[in-house]
């Protein structure tokens, strides 16, 4: 941070700022001239994209907050009165509700991503771990906010979730009643999720500021997953992908917009539009559809654990959904620690790459077991026996799979550079055509 | 000397150590009690306390009828029993039930059930207040939630739930005609 060895700026007002606090030096490091692997496919864009997304819901949600009522009286009314009186309100509200859905998508996106490419190995297991925390946040976040408009599928799913609280032994009621401020989810609770909803994106925030401070000590990671040797193998931040981002910005923005024009409500629950009742249960709670595979997990387990032929259980059944669907995370987090395989690209691992797609599909799949009631069958069998080996999969692709790869894998040949990999591939692209 | 050198700095260590930790320690205590009152003000408030006994008048309720009043913000059901529900609840062996009890220790008088209308697993409000709503493979209650079948006890049966649902303290006032709830 030192300004010893800073370049001047030849306009003067900058150069007055830049003397006394570095600031313009600090942006030029970190996004002017940042040099930054020349071989990025789009799968790069979506750490921008989050970034947009995240501003975007900070805006929404203020200017919500100035016609938002939290109060079990007030807050499904006073959503209402955001959508049909308070001017550009239905914009401010689809924006965000939606927003929500496509922060999820492109972090998702994010997240894969680091996974194929192999970017939370070493030594970028701390920029990991805080994205983990990152999604984790946004996870509360999420959660607290869709309890805001107070309709049904804000009622109870919120009952529902503080509820897994009290599968904690000894102290878990009294952690829930905590966590309600009350007998049940209720005033005090509205009240204490606004103020936390309110709050968690600025923690969001400073997280993400860790997050790229890490990143820009060790650089990014690249498709190839071969660190940059020379000057070849990198370009200047600005403006090769200064221009990139804002190409994919603008294209996700778009898919956004259409959403937001055109099918406001199509990601949401109708139930919600129904006004919160303590005293009628919806037939079939189902969360927001970025929470569906956790929440397959946490339903997956439905027999306690214990010793067998004996009344000794270990485990409740409701506790171990908990502890699986909190676990599915926790190795989220140990996952740099878990994968100790010396190449980072799944291009060049031919066992880890298909590995990897089938964990995304599994993924996907434990979405959809999620978003189906409890009593669901497919193919004449009970859905909850599919939700159960789909969660073994999930956790034995983590401590089985991983593990074995460590020892057995044997990886293709790795490019000798960046910047070799980039000409070998355009050579291939030009063959045909000389031929 | 060298040896008797290393000793004395070694004692003057852990007397450091010990002043350090002692520190920390009082540290931590301070930080734990001023944290506290910021933690304990998320608990229920005395207003919300408060508000913790319902009067319910039992004269309209007829033999197999059920009905649902608010407590402290959940639901309670009073079932006026049937004979034959009653039966069905005591025809049962408790050793072999998810959370053993039995309907005499679950009941004041074996004609009125009176229960904390929440599913034990993660809180809906199970069926079966209602004519015509499913009471699940016990005639009880049934959660469509997650699929937790009560008997009519309201002891789980099958399902994920692990307890039978609660029931609160009440008494009956006036020659039975009112129930008083908490
Ligand atoms: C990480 C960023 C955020 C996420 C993921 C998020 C998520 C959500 C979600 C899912 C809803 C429910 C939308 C609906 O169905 O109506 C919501 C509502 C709301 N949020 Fe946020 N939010 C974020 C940031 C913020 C911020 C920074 C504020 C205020 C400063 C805010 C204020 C509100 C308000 C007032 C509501 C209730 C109005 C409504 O339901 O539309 N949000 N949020
Ligand atoms: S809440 Fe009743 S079965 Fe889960």
């Amino acid at each position: 941070m030192g300004s010893g060895n800073r370049e001047k700026f030849d306009n003067p007002v900058v150069e007055w700022v830049d003397s006394r606090l570095p600031v313009f030096t600090l942006l030029k490091a970190e996004y002017g001239v940042f040099p930054t692997p020349k071989n990025f496919n789009y799968f790069w864009n979506f750490g921008a994209i989050a970034m947009v997304m995240l501003i975007t819901m900070i805006l929404t949600g203020i200017f919500l907050a100035m016609s938002y009522n939290p109060s079990t009286a007030g807050a499904f009314e006073s959503v209402e009165r955001i959508m049909r009186d308070v001017n550009g309100g239905w914009l401010l509200r689809y924006m965000h509700a939606n927003g929500a859905s496509f922060f999820f998508i492109a972090v998702y996106i994010h997240i894969f991503r680091g996974m194929y490419y192999g970017s939370y190995k070493q030594p970028r297991e701390i920029l990991w771990i805080l994205g983990v925390v990152i999604f984790l946040l946004m996870m509360a976040t999420a959660f607290m906010g869709y309890v805001l408009p107070w309709g049904q599928m804000s009622y109870w799913g919120a009952t529902v979730i503080t509820n897994l609280f009290s599968a904690v032994p000894v102290v878990g009621d009294a952690i829930v009643t905590l966590l309600w401020g009350g007998f049940s989810v209720d005033n005090p609770t509205l009240n204490r999720f606004f103020a936390l909803h309110y709050l968690m994106p600025f923690v969001i925030f400073a997280v993400v500021f860790l997050h790229v401070w890490a990143l820009h000590v060790t650089g990014s990671n690249n498709p190839t997953g071969v660190e940059p040797k020379t000057k070849k193998d990198t370009l200047p931040f600005h403006p090769y992908y200064t221009i990139k981002d804002s190409f994919g910005v603008l294209l996700f923005l778009a898919l956004y917009s259409a959403f937001v024009f055109f099918a406001p409500d199509s990601l949401g629950h109708p139930d919600n539009y129904i006004p919160a009742d303590p005293l009628v249960t919806p037939a079939h709670i189902v969360p927001e559809w970025y929470f569906l595979p956790f929440y397959a997990m946490l339903r997956a387990i439905t027999f306690p654990v214990g010793i067998p032929f004996t009344d000794i259980v270990f485990i409740e059944a409701k506790l171990g959904g908990v502890l699986v669907m909190f676990g599915s995370i926790a190795l989220l987090f140990a996952l740099p620690f878990l994968d100790k395989h010396p190449i980072r690209s799944a291009r060049y691992r031919p066992l880890f790459r298909p590995a990897i797609i089938l964990f995304l599909l599994n993924f996907i799949f434990l979405g959809y077991v999620g978003s189906q009631s409890a009593d669901a069958t497919l193919f004449g069998l009970p859905l909850s026996i599919f939700g159960l080996a789909a969660t073994a999969v999930y956790y034995g692709f983590f401590i089985v799979l991983i593990p074995l790869l460590n020892k057995y894998e044997e990886g293709r040949e790795l490019p000798p550079s960046i910047h070799e990999s980039v000409l070998e591939a355009q050579q291939k692209s030009k063959a045909p055509e000389a031929a | 000397m060298a040896t008797k050198k290393t000793t004395k700095s070694a004692k003057s260590d852990s007397r450091r150590d010990f002043l350090a930790l002692t520190a920390a320690s009082f540290g931590a205590v301070g930080a734990g009690s001023v944290a506290w009152p910021f933690i304990n003000s998320m608990n229920p408030a005395k207003d919300t306390l408060a508000l913790s006994t319902t009067e319910v008048n039992l004269t309209p309720i007829q033999v197999g009828q059920s009905i649902t009043v608010m407590w402290r913000g959940k639901p309670v059901f009073i079932r006026r029993r049937t004979e034959k529900e009653i039966a069905e609840a005591r025809d049962v062996d408790t050793s072999k039930l998810i959370d053993p009890q039995s309907d005499e220790e679950r009941v004041q008088n074996p004609e009125w059930l009176v229960l904390v209308g929440v599913c034990t697993h993660l809180g809906c409000v199970p069926s079966g207040q209602k004519v015509g709503e499913s009471r699940g493979e016990y005639d009880g209650w049934f959660c469509p939630c997650h699929g937790s079948h009560y008997d009519t006890s309201g002891r789980i049966r099958k399902g994920p739930a692990p307890k039978n649902l609660a029931v609160p303290s009440y008494e009956f006032l006036n020659d039975n005609t009112t129930l008083k709830i908490g």
